[in-house]
């Protein structure tokens, strides 16, 4: 695992109470999920028991102990949204990615997760793809949607394996 | 940007900015809030100033993005002035005819005005909507005319001019006693008054003090927070200023929930503006005030909206709560006395001290003061953000500007308050916005959640659904909380499930009364009220669950069945075609069936069947 960008942004954090908090958020956001190694160094670089690091990366519902897929799906669980639907779309995404809410599927690509609401209660039932919003959501149209994702992963990897070829060629 | 050195040098500024303005002939208005991102705003407000600048009239008119109007539903919204124009539902392929049509020609295009579901009419201008009409916005309505990361529309809008007055010509003191006259109340949840609260924080001996926004919005339902945030970052700012000056606080924090990413990258830019200003920082306004706010993203955990939790959250800690025998007016933050308040309680600030307590204080009922921001969402037909005084009922509120039901469907409940409150009855519609009469028909006002509910919602999967989000948001402290809301979840699941008996009822009852005395914060004092409320109102529906194993609104999946009305359907295929489950069985030639055994409930095929042949028994 590359632990630059982590020593990177140990060497940015501020002094304030809440830096761990920060740094925790932005190793979050560059790996997607907090590892093994990163909450040691933390640890070490913080002065912080590692027992207290994982405590927080553990307590709070923004961090991840386990690598999060190449696609995020949020199914808004608002009461808006469970009024109108939400149930059955987060059990359409299970069934289909074959997948429980907070886990990765097998081969990487699909983590389904569930917020406790997005704030956009009046396009209720409301799910996000990869940081787009994707209102007045329906099984049907969810499952058109993954299907697209999946569809456009199959034609990047034919691509990369085109240019290797075409490297390997040349 | 030139540093503002003093009040004089303000009020140039706000003159010269109200001269570049009045250059304008037209002014166009895009939403651009989180919802009407979602609806595809942006490519809309990059279309519009491409056929501006294309048609050469980038000299006459001015584009401009802001925040959440609250009309969410209806966008991407554009809104032409003078004459407040509002299209709804515009597409980038709109523009070129806006710009031909109603900007160069003044002409109204009717096919993109707004048409009121409950009239049928086309309505033209924005003033006339009755979602609009019926509302007083004075918070919200200032989010039209800002674009959020623009000071000087803020500043144009008379923005800091509280601010100015407040460390001009005001004592701290006199800024306490202002708040505390105009009766504001925190509009978080508690209703606890904000100038006693300054008063006691100010009273407080310490080192430091400090001054948070509370902008941890976690209430399932609410987004009126964010849209503040998002909108008018510097309403927050100024009042977070004045809240400052008052107790005497040198820094200050804005703890944002990290789900909200627009608010929170609106909310840096706005307060590093303010600093480019010198609004914020050493010697503001030249007047030797010293403040400054840091934005804090928070860890998405529902508790920390608490604010013993927030502050330990802040401090780089676990969230969880303490007990309040000491307040956090006297010990918060890093033990020292500390203000916190919710962002609507600060965006109220600024308007206070500029026209003054007695003209906050003539708005409102008796008790409860100032208008409120509402999020209506459910099953009405207007749904989105409103501001109403306090003291406007239920029903109008529903009816007047939510519209009334949707679908020919029947309401029956209100939701008020989040997880923290409780379902009412059409019955408790004529109770009015307010912090008191709310609290006694057993809801609350909350931070402003509304959600309304038709006869297609089951009250008891309602309380079901709330009683799982308080035992996956229970930091796990408290005992009482901890298994006690689990157990609450495990009878009323049993209850949806079929396997309910009456006495489970009064267990109910007797496991709430001991959660919500024992424990320590109000998220565990108040998790049983969904129960409570809706075991208080919508008793006959718990009845029907355990007696007849029936669920009315065919919501309990565990008392439900799918079948298929050979008569009606065609045996097209898309069911079978739909099914995630392979729960259903036929070809064309054999009639379809479902398996109850693999069949979820999940009404997936329902959806697909254009005969309408899938009914729920």
């Amino acid at each position: 695992m590359d632990l630059s960008r982590l020593e990177e942004i140990l060497d940015s954090k501020g002094s304030e109470t809440f830096a761990i908090m920060e740094v925790l958020q932005d190793v979050q956001e560059a790996y997607r999920y907090i590892s093994e190694e990163a909450i040691v160094r933390i640890s070490e670089r913080l002065d912080v028991p590692v027992i207290e690091v994982f405590r927080l990366a553990n307590f709070y519902k923004a961090f991840s102990l386990t690598p999060r897929g190449r696609h995020l799906i949020t199914v808004c669980a608002g009461t808006a949204c469970h009024v109108q639907g939400a149930p059955r779309l987060l059990d359409t995404v299970l069934a289909l990615l074959n997948t429980k809410p907070g886990e990765t599927t097998a081969d990487g690509a699909f983590t389904v997760e569930t917020v406790n609401c997005l704030g956009a209660c009046a396009l209720a039932p409301v799910v996000v793809i990869d940081g787009k919003y994707y209102d007045h959501m329906t099984p049907g149209k969810v499952r058109a949607l993954l299907e697209d994702i999946r569809f456009e992963d199959e034609l990047a990897e034919d691509e990369d394996e085109e240019e290797v070829e075409a490297e390997a060629n040349a | 940007m030139p540093e503002l050195d003093s009040i004089a040098s303000l009020e140039a500024r706000r003159e010269e900015v109200a001269f570049t303005l009045a250059r304008y002939r037209t002014v166009v208005t895009m939403c651009g809030g989180t919802a009407c991102q979602a609806c595809g705003c942006q490519p809309v407000a990059r279309a519009m100033t491409r056929e501006v600048m294309a048609q050469g009239l980038e000299e006459t008119v001015y584009v401009r993005t802001t925040g959440c109007h609250g009309f969410c539903e209806q966008g991407p919204l554009v809104i032409i002035d003078p004459g407040g124009i509002v299209y709804v539902h515009v597409t980038p392929e709109d523009v070129p005819e806006i710009v031909a049509q109603t900007i160069r020609k003044g002409k109204v295009i009717e096919r993109l005005s707004y048409t009121d579901p409950v009239s049928d009419k086309t309505v033209q201008a924005e003033d006339e909507i009755p979602f609009y009409t019926r509302q007083k916005r004075l918070l919200l309505g200032e989010n039209r005319h800002i674009a959020p990361r623009d000071i000087d529309d803020y500043i144009a809008r008379g923005g800091y001019s509280a601010l100015a007055k407040a460390l001009d010509s005001m004592t701290p003191e006199a800024v306490v006693e202002e708040i505390e006259r105009s009766g504001l109340q925190g509009r978080g949840g508690g209703g606890y008054p904000t100038g006693k609260k300054w008063r006691q924080c100010r009273n407080a001996s310490g080192d430091a003090r400090y001054v948070i926004c509370n902008a941890d919005e976690g209430d399932p339902g609410d987004y009126m927070d964010r849209s503040l945030l998002e909108g008018n970052p510097h309403s927050i700012i100024e009042g977070m200023i004045i809240g400052a000056f008052a107790v005497g606080a040198r820094h200050g924090y804005i703890y944002v929930r990290k789900e909200y990413p627009l608010a929170v990258v609106n909310a840096g830019v706005a307060i590093r503006q303010a600093q480019a200003l010198r609004l914020l920082g050493e010697d503001i306004l030249g007047t030797g005030f010293d403040f400054d706010i840091q934005v804090v993203r928070g860890g998405g955990a529902f508790v920390c909206g608490e604010s013993t939790a927030l502050m330990a959250s802040l401090e780089g800690k676990v969230g969880e709560p303490r007990p309040k025998d000491i307040h956090t007016v006297e010990r918060g933050y890093l033990g020292q006395p500390t203000v916190l308040n919710n962002v609507e309680t600060w965006a109220n600030v600024p308007s206070i001290i500029r026209h003054g307590a007695d003209w906050f204080a003539s708005q409102g009922t008796e008790r409860s003061k100032g208008t409120k921001i509402f999020a209506l969402t459910g099953q009405v037909k207007n749904t989105g953000l409103i501001e109403v005084e306090m003291g406007t009922t239920l029903r109008e509120i529903i009816y007047d500007i939510g519209g009334g039901p949707k679908n020919g469907r029947e309401i029956k409940a209100v939701q008020t308050g989040g997880p923290s409150g409780g379902c009412l009855p059409t019955s408790q519609f004529d109770l009015p916005v307010d912090f008191d009469a709310l609290y006694e028909a057993g809801s609350m006002m909350g931070s402003g959640g509304m959600v309304v509910m038709d006869d297609s919602s089951c009250m008891v999967d309602v309380a079901k659904y709330f009683l799982a989000f308080l035992q996956d948001e229970s930091c796990g402290k408290c005992t009482p909380c901890r298994l006690g809301v689990g157990r609450l979840l495990e009878i009323v699941t049993d209850i949806s499930e079929g396997r309910g008996s009456l006495d489970q009822l009064d267990l109910l009852e007797d496991l709430s009364w001991t959660i919500s005395v024992a424990s320590l914060c109000a998220l565990g004092k108040t998790a049983p009220n969904p129960v409570l409320s809706t075991l208080k109102y919508f008793r006959d529906e718990y009845l029907d669950h355990i007696e007849n194993k029936r669920c009315a609104a065919g919501v309990c999946r565990a008392l439900i069945r799918l079948v298929i009305d050979s008569t009606l359907c065609d045996r097209c295929g898309k069911c079978i075609a739909n099914c995630p489950h392979k729960a259903i069985t036929g070809s064309r030639d054999t009639s379809y069936a479902i398996d109850d055994e693999l069949c979820t409930r999940c009404r997936i095929c329902a959806d697909a069947c254009e005969q309408h042949a899938i009914l729920v028994r």
